[in-house]
């Protein structure tokens, strides 16, 4: 138990410690985008890894925030309005996303969601006046949180890692909660927890509100950090990406999505540097981790730890069991 | 179990092999001392990879060609790949800036990828020379470090509209496109100068992004004289094949994008006798283009068309203004200041210089697309020019002062009026 | 009234096109429960080897209709491949099931990339269908009509498979209760891998049938992939009835309303596909719940 709260421990410095030890702008700002993309996993996790419910357009909730934030900026009110706004409508959209969709489980519920995703992809490109098109609307500035000003990397960063922290324990203490196992109850044995007296579609639409939250507060880290939403935040492949994230580290975990994030955004942005055909290489990735870890990167990796620790046990029970 | 394992190994073996097999190193940087850094965002994965893996082509064949040097100084070139989305245009973006210390960019493809930017670069100080036609970042919205050597989107649509009512002797128009910015503008531009010249847009239809069968669209083409479209990507192929196949025979008018020359090797005989009006034509028989055009071919083993001469183009004005600013660009205002006086005689695509805006102000060349079995380069198609419009700008024949008075084209302007 | 036929006959033909192109699906779907995300690229892998094998580019031209079933074979070996090696290990795994189909949806795309390259493709129509067909004042091309007729051939062929032959009825057991089918001695992993091999040979063959009317691109695979799904969920899984009734509801839905609806055209598809899944989220000849 203690070994891993050393672990966190040493994780905590080393992320507080990242604009010191990464050298360059540049790397800080991916991992800028690694912890707003973990939460944006961390966000959709609810419902796939702990209510069972895999949403395929996600990345629509994700952008009614951005444009949320970015037609409020826009219309000339200040941040502290935007993100206030951004954040409710957020919660909203996502209130009316769950009424729909959760009148369906399993397939049902992927293609409902996916349905809405693309219909609010469409209407990103069609309802030009609020959403300029795909001209997009450009953001201005960022939020200054008691004068500070988040405009260099190493600063929004640090914001990026405050929110990031807060997000994580949340969640934390929502699985750990009556709710969170609700929740899990709902997820493998729907009907006998119906039969004990739980309300199974109100459980499912207060974590649909949760993953709403989440996935709203990383829209508006989001649209701050790149200062500009477009339709192409919204369309199909980006509602693939995050649950690509989410199920590649692992669903149900806590720490999986955050190393989902990590993979996708590291391959995106850094590998792709380095080489031409990183599309194939992901896609290469995921094929590798459903092959060797089918059940995620966190507990895959924590599956094979045991097994050599056990094997390095045993091998060393025998070799002081020979006389 | 044991058979399992090994084909557990065997599997994990061949994916490793297929992540081995797609290490392949993207354009060569070469390291020298006080070097000129050139940074390329392109688009080389997914549907925007074929505009996007010519605009390379074009840079690597100008590098070539110029020994990697730009007016005496060693070049170290980087390339990034934005994978068509803003998101990651802006974050190549900033590893070119923030980190490979860039000084100039080149690119990138689209327009959305350029707005994404657009305050970023300003706020760098970082030239940029794009493709991307997104009028109003050189009309209502200039950006002081943008620079385009190509075409806004109404640029070449505007004397195609006038060559379509004037020498055509065209009345009625169909205009189609893609619904989004690059459509609106480009139909825009049309209409606009159609009509100026006595022509009227019956109807303007708007096909959703990436529709692959136009036959709704067909199905509303009557009542005209004349079919002006502005697709790009595959569009222009997809939509002549079937726009010949309903056995329709309206003459079709169409811009930079739907004539690319780089298409003529996917097309068939549907695209004879399609009009279109480019800022770069393959046929130009100067010496700066057939020079340009056999280095593509014989390093690339492909004809380039707008996208890789866009950026070939992009690259001579880059050492133009390096050039001028006396090979330094410590002085980002006069690098800039530089690069706008550029003046260029013989690029790829003709005499150029630049508004005061930092739009391209040059030939326009209006093509028609005709069967010739001993087309140079292995072809069976050629666009053949016609007519040369010469200093044309992006504000055609009004006065820049009454363009400007006006909304930028969109959806909705200019309006369809009854005919 | 021109108008009116020419929409009415591109939607059987629409319809048709993505008969093909879905039936594989809601086949695979229907009996392994697999939503198959690699599905569109099958479609496209299939259409860029079709385009090679008609186009010349390995020397020989092949005949178009060869071509067309070259294509199908090597992508259903691919399909038996991908089903024998990946997926039999994922059964009841949603997530890793879609974790492994969306992951080869990217090496495939990529892979198309690399080798034919950004530039479309044309595939010439074959040349004995070349030319319209005149009925009154509707032209319509002879390619499209005989998109309908293959259309109709193939459904028959599943048809009298499902109906007729053992294999169909083990399939029709495998999709009414796998339990009672493994039960009563079905060898349903053999099922499975057969089945999705026919599926995948089913997109490939759909897409060279497409490649004259929609050519070939990079991208094609994200556009046909929803429809295949929507097709799918509108017409119901695990029936063959409810496919064609699908597609053809899709075909008319794509026509109509794009050309009577324009500032509906981003919508028109997705939002029937909502309605029935509110409403009846078996489709409409469905044979179970998804």
């Amino acid at each position: 138990m203690s070994a891993r709260i050393i672990a966190y421990a040493i994780t905590l410095v080393a992320l507080i410690a990242v604009p010191y030890w990464i050298s360059g702008d540049y790397y800080i700002n991916v991992a800028s985008q690694i912890l707003f993309y973990a939460i944006f996993a961390l966000g959709l996790n609810i419902l796939v890894g702990y209510a069972g419910l895999v949403s395929l357009g996600h990345a629509g909730l994700l952008g009614i925030t951005a444009y949320a934030a970015g037609y409020t900026l826009q219309a000339g009110f200040g941040h502290t309005t935007a993100i206030l706004v951004a954040l409710v409508l957020g919660v909203a959209a996502m209130a009316i996303y769950a009424v729909l969709s959760l009148r369906a489980t399993g397939i049902g519920f992927i293609m409902i969601t996916l349905a809405l995703g693309e219909i609010i992809w469409g209407l990103a490109y069609r309802w030009i006046s609020i959403t300029g098109g795909d001209n997009g609307i450009n953001l201005h500035g960022r939020p200054e949180p008691f004068g500070i000003s988040l405009d260099s990397p190493s600063a929004f960063y640090y914001a990026t890692l405050v929110v990031f922290l807060v997000a994580l324990a949340a969640v934390a203490v929502f699985v750990r909660s009556p709710l969170g196992a609700a929740l899990m109850g709902t997820r493998d044995q729907p009907r006998r927890m119906n039969a004990l007296g739980y309300h199974v579609w109100a459980i499912r639409f207060w974590a649909c509100l949760l993953s709403g939250l989440l996935t709203a507060i990383s829209a508006v880290l989001f649209v701050y950090y790149t200062q500009f939403i477009s339709p192409q935040a919204l369309d199909l492949t980006a509602s693939a990406e995050v649950l690509l994230m989410v199920i590649s580290g692992g669903a149900g975990t806590l720490l999986g999505p955050i190393v989902g994030a990590c993979l996708v955004v590291v391959v995106k942005s850094v590998v792709s540097g380095y080489i031409e055909r990183w599309n194939m290489l992901l896609g290469a990735i995921f094929v590798a981790i459903v092959i060797l870890m089918p059940e995620g990167l966190v507990p895959g990796t924590m599956r094979l730890w045991r097994l050599a620790w056990r094997k390095a046990e045993r091998r060393s029970g025998k070799a002081e069991a020979k006389p | 179990m044991s058979r399992k394992m090994t084909r557990r190994k065997f599997m994990a073996a061949t994916a490793a092999g297929a992540a081995a097999a797609s290490f392949k190193f993207p354009a060569p940087a070469i390291a020298q001392a006080a070097p000129f850094k050139l940074g390329l965002l392109t688009v080389k994965t997914g549907p925007l990879a074929q505009g996007g893996i010519q605009m390379e082509q074009g840079v690597l064949t100008w590098l070539k060609e110029h020994n990697n040097t730009m007016a005496g100084r060693k070049v170290e070139f980087f390339s990034a790949d934005t994978g068509g989305k803003p998101a990651g245009t802006k974050t190549k973006a900033q590893e070119l800036i923030e980190r490979d210390k860039v000084d100039v960019i080149v690119g990138p493809l689209a327009a959305f990828e350029l707005l994404a930017i657009s305050d970023y670069i300003r706020e760098h100080q970082t030239p940029t020379l794009s493709l991307a036609g997104a009028d109003d970042l050189t009309q209502r919205k200039p950006n002081p470090f943008f620079l385009r050597p190509s075409a806004t989107s109404s640029q070449a649509m505007q004397p195609m509209g006038h060559y379509a009512a004037t020498e055509m002797g065209k009345k009625k128009a169909i205009t189609i496109d893609f619904d989004f910015a690059f459509g609106y503008e480009q139909e825009g531009g049309f209409q606009a100068a159609f009509e100026k010249d006595g022509g009227c847009v019956v109807k303007k239809l708007w096909a959703p992004l990436g529709t692959p069968d136009h036959t709704p669209y067909l199905a509303q083409m009557t009542g005209c004289d004349v079919i002006c479209q502005g697709f790009a990507g595959s569009g222009p192929l997809a939509f002549m094949k079937q726009y010949a196949n309903y056995g329709l025979k309206f003459p079709v008018v169409t811009g930079e994008t739907g004539g690319d020359d780089a298409l003529l090797h996917a097309f068939g005989d549907e695209a004879v006798g399609m009009m279109s009006c480019c800022p770069y034509t393959l046929d130009l028989q100067t010496d700066g283009n057939q020079r340009f055009v056999k280095a593509v071919v014989k390093d690339f083993n492909v004809v380039p068309g707008f996208y890789a001469a866009g950026l070939y183009v992009n690259c001579d004005v880059v050492e133009g203004g390096l050039k001028g600013a006396g090979g330094t660009t410590d002085n980002k205002e006069k690098f800039m200041a530089a690069l706008k006086a550029v003046k260029l005689k013989d690029s790829p695509r003709g005499p150029i210089s630049f508004d005061h805006l930092g739009n391209v102000v040059g030939n326009f060349y209006v093509r028609r697309c005709e069967k010739m079995s001993n087309a140079p380069y292995g072809l069976k198609l050629w666009n053949k020019t016609v007519k040369t419009y010469e200093n044309v700008s992006q504000f055609w024949t009004w006065p820049e002062k009454d363009f400007l008075a006006h909304p930028v084209y969109s959806r909705d302007y200019p309006p369809v009026k009854a005919c | 009234m021109t108008f009116w036929l020419l929409l009415t006959a591109n939607s059987v033909t629409f319809g048709g096109l993505l008969f093909l192109l879905a039936a594989g699906f809601s086949l695979i779907f229907g009996l392994m429960r697999i939503p198959n995300l690699t599905h569109g690229s099958l479609f496209m892998i299939g259409a860029y080897f079709g385009a090679t094998f008609a186009g010349g580019m390995l020397g020989t031209m092949f005949n178009f209709w060869v071509a067309a079933l070259m294509s199908a074979v090597l992508v259903a070996l691919f399909g038996a491949a991908i089903e024998r090696l990946l997926l039999r290990q994922l059964p009841g795994q949603p997530l890793a099931q879609v974790l492994v189909t969306l992951g080869i949806s990217f090496m495939v795309a990529d892979f198309c990339l690399m080798v034919w390259g950004g530039d479309p493709i044309a595939v010439a129509t074959p040349p004995e269908l070349v030319g319209f067909v005149r009925a009154g004042p509707l032209v319509f091309p002879l390619y499209r009509i005989a998109v309908i007729g293959i259309a109709a051939v193939v459904a028959i062929a599943l048809w009298l498979l499902l109906d007729r032959t053992r294999l169909g009825a083990m399939i029709r057991a495998g999709v009414d209760d796998p339990e009672m089918a493994r039960v009563v001695g079905i060898r349903v992993s053999q099922l499975f891998t057969i089945v999705f091999a026919l599926g995948a040979g089913l997109a490939a063959f759909a897409g060279v049938i497409g490649g004259p009317i929609l050519s070939v691109y990079p991208g094609l695979d994200q556009y046909m992939l929803p429809l295949a799904l929507v097709v799918v969920i509108l017409g119901g899984s695990g029936s063959l009835v409810g496919s064609i009734v699908g597609s053809l509801v899709i075909g008319f839905i794509y026509n109509f309303g794009q050309a009577l609806l324009p500032e509906l055209a981003y919508f028109v598809l997705f939002l029937p596909m909502l309605l029935v899944l509110l409403l009846r989220p078996q489709g409409l000849f469905g044979r179970f719940v998804p």
